[in-house]
């Protein structure tokens, strides 16, 4: 239906190798973009600021996961403490009056060297006991933070922003904040998209099928490790950054704990481990969902149609978060992308039900 | 020199209270080769199954002998209902599924019961245990006592003939199903003697520092003493619980002054990670070896 096929002839090599070669992929990514674009024209203002804009970082976070996770198969349990080193280097280069481009790059190249210590980690051990070392990596994050004042202020104590611009345009309204986010998130969305074509791409691919068989066809496992972690930890750490810049506008230790990382696990997984587009689902649908649900169960209960006590009602979204992890693992192990991708393939061929290939 | 003493006292009584958490993911993982990272929530659970049954007018060793078949049927259940359906996934999938466990029980325990401490009363009383000039902490000293207990048996149960199955089981699934055992089963008892280990801890840690969702952060620390003993070794367990505990008291009685506190998760956290650079296998663990 939407997207036909009949008469897509392609005539040169450059339209089959385009990223998307179909014409309907083309036209939804451009509606998608130009809603993005016009959404601070559309939207309210608590709608933007509460929803749109974490939406839009988490999906970036989860994307730099993805890069590492999804298509080099490094498992990262000490993700937030990646993020955590971002925003906390940017913060205080801004407060030394560093301009923000500088301080977002040099958060990134922060990052990316402490990252590539948790990677230290990987070119030793794989699976299960590069979570260990990465959560343990997580903690020890977490600590220096919390307990170096130099760096944090304290256990309990946050750090205010300070006012800055991005580009000649003050960081000071909603739409510029929202925008500089919108910024990162398609370039990281077209840097994850375009690296699988790349031989860094397939490299990683094949590193994560199987790194010995890797190492046996000339993939450097080492190098391509490392790169993995470095090029992942850097888009976390500006990420991170732009997270404090853009949506928290303040930062505490405790936006970056343990939890935020089992978070974007989460959402890497409840997308689909490796798509782009399960970036996106997946963040949306753990940040959102809960929410949602809560509201629901809240309007039940008010309307007397469901009677809970107010300690489950204050639990409930933890219980909706787990059991949805369990959900999506035990019924769609390969998330909301694979069922985006089957609801695309159907309507491919439709309306025959199957073609030959 | 009898403040380092105590130090080491209390630090070996608490690190066999960590064994008791930490053989459980023994158990699960040496039968079926997943981390559990849900056990610190089934220690939780188990707490909550005691606290609760007594609420009900049980006493207290009654309470726990019924939470303990409660847990166990527990154990099953996760088994059955989750874990089987994730053969053969990759271990991402696996360990996010525990977790998620972690999160949904965190959350489904404080949510049924209330968030406030529950206080546990198994009759050890509140006056320090004195050796010498050594105060010790009656209820651990008891904990540590179970602990050992429950590390003998759990290494005499393996000589039985049902442990003689599991040993196998976590040797090699295919060759054991080959030979007729059922390894769905070995695996799904395993699942319950952890949830009958989860009772143990979260009876005894419970009645130490309340039944509250904070014993589900007992899980990190038992996560270290299985990667420092090896993660499928029960000696491993008891050893690694004893130099976990020694130096998560030891050395913060002594630093934490210094640097302002809690160095406790930073001592856990370098003993996983220097373990898993030096010896990922841990002191007792069995090393697999590769093939392409």
């Amino acid at each position: 239906m939407f997207y036909r096929l009949s008469g897509v002839h392609h005539t040169r090599y450059s339209q089959t190798r385009q990223l998307w070669p179909i014409p309907a992929d083309r036209w939804q990514i451009g509606i998608l973009l130009v809603l993005a674009l016009a959404a601070p024209l559309y939207m309210s203002q608590l709608y933007l600021s509460s929803y749109m804009l974490p939406w839009l970082i988490f999906s970036t976070a989860t994307l730099s996961l993805t890069l590492l996770m999804g298509m080099a198969g490094q498992l990262h349990f000490g993700f937030a403490a990646v993020m955590a080193i971002g925003a906390y280097t940017s913060i205080h280069l801004t407060r030394f009056g560093v301009p923000l481009e500088l301080a977002l790059l040099c958060a990134g190249l922060m990052s990316a060297v402490i990252g590539c210590l948790f990677g230290a980690a990987a070119l030793r051990v794989k699976g299960l006991y590069l979570v260990m070392a990465t959560l343990a990596m997580q903690f020890l994050v977490d600590w220096v933070i919390v307990n170096v004042t130099a760096i944090s202020g304290g256990a309990v104590a946050t750090l205010q922003t300070p006012k800055v611009s991005f580009l000649f345009i003050p960081l000071e309204s909603l739409a510029a904040r929202y925008y500089l986010a919108l910024a990162w998130t398609v370039l990281v969305t077209l840097l994850i998209l375009n690296i699988k074509r790349t031989s860094l791409g397939r490299a990683l691919v094949a590193v994560r099928d199987k790194d010995f068989a890797a190492a046996v066809i000339g993939v450097n496992i080492f190098r391509y490790k490392l790169l993995a972690f470095f090029v992942s930890s850097f888009l976390g750490g500006v990420t991170g950054a732009i997270l404090a810049f853009c949506f928290y506008k303040a930062v505490t230790p405790s936006q970056f704990n343990f939890d935020v990382t089992i978070q974007l696990v989460a959402m890497a997984l409840v997308g689909g481990l490796g798509s782009v587009i399960g970036g996106f689902l997946g963040a949306g649908f753990v940040l959102l969902v809960p929410i949602v649900l809560l509201n629901l169960i809240a309007w039940l209960a008010g309307t007397g149609w469901l009677s809970i006590s107010t300690s489950m009602m204050a639990h409930i979204p933890l219980m909706l978060y787990g059991a949805m992890i369990i959900g999506f693992l035990l019924f769609e192990p390969l998330g909301l992308a694979k069922i985006y991708d089957n609801a695309r393939k159907y309507l491919l061929v439709w309306p025959f039900r199957h073609t030959q290939s | 020199m009898s403040y380092f003493l105590e130090l080491l006292v209390n630090g070996a009584l608490t690190g066999l209270m960590y064994s008791m958490v930490a053989l459980g993911i023994v158990l699960i993982y040496k039968s079926s080769g997943v981390l559990n990272f849900s056990q610190g929530a089934l220690v939780m659970m188990g707490g909550y199954a005691v606290w609760q049954l007594t609420e009900w007018g049980l006493p207290i060793w009654l309470a726990a002998a019924a939470a303990l078949v409660v847990m166990f049927l527990f154990g099953l259940v996760i088994e059955r209902v989750l874990l089987r359906t994730m053969v053969g996934q990759p271990i991402i999938m696996i360990v996010m599924l525990t977790l998620g466990l972690d999160v949904f029980l965190r959350g489904f325990g404080p949510g049924l019961l209330g968030t406030e401490p529950k206080q546990l009363d198994i009759g050890v009383g509140l006056a320090p245990l004195i050796m010498g000039d050594i105060l010790a902490n009656r209820t651990y000293a008891v904990g540590a006592l179970i602990a050992l207990a429950l590390v003998v048996l759990a290494l005499l149960f393996f000589r039985t003939r049902l442990g003689t199955k599991l040993r196998a089981v976590s040797d090699d699934h295919v060759s054991s199903w080959s030979v007729g055992i059922s390894v769905e089963r070995a695996v799904a008892i395993s699942w319950g003697l952890a949830g009958l280990c989860a009772v143990a801890g979260g009876t005894l840690w419970g009645a130490a520092q309340g039944v509250d969702w904070s014993l589900t952060a007992l899980l990190f620390p038992a996560v270290a003493v299985v990667i420092l003993g090896g993660i499928d070794s029960i000696v491993g367990a008891l050893l690694g619980g004893l130099i976990i505990g020694i130096l998560g008291s030891v050395i913060p009685g002594y630093v934490d002054s210094m640097v302002g506190g809690s160095t406790r998760d930073v001592v856990t956290s370098l003993v996983i990670l220097l373990t898993i650079l030096i010896r990922p296998y841990g002191m007792f663990g069995r090393e697999d070896i590769e093939r392409i």
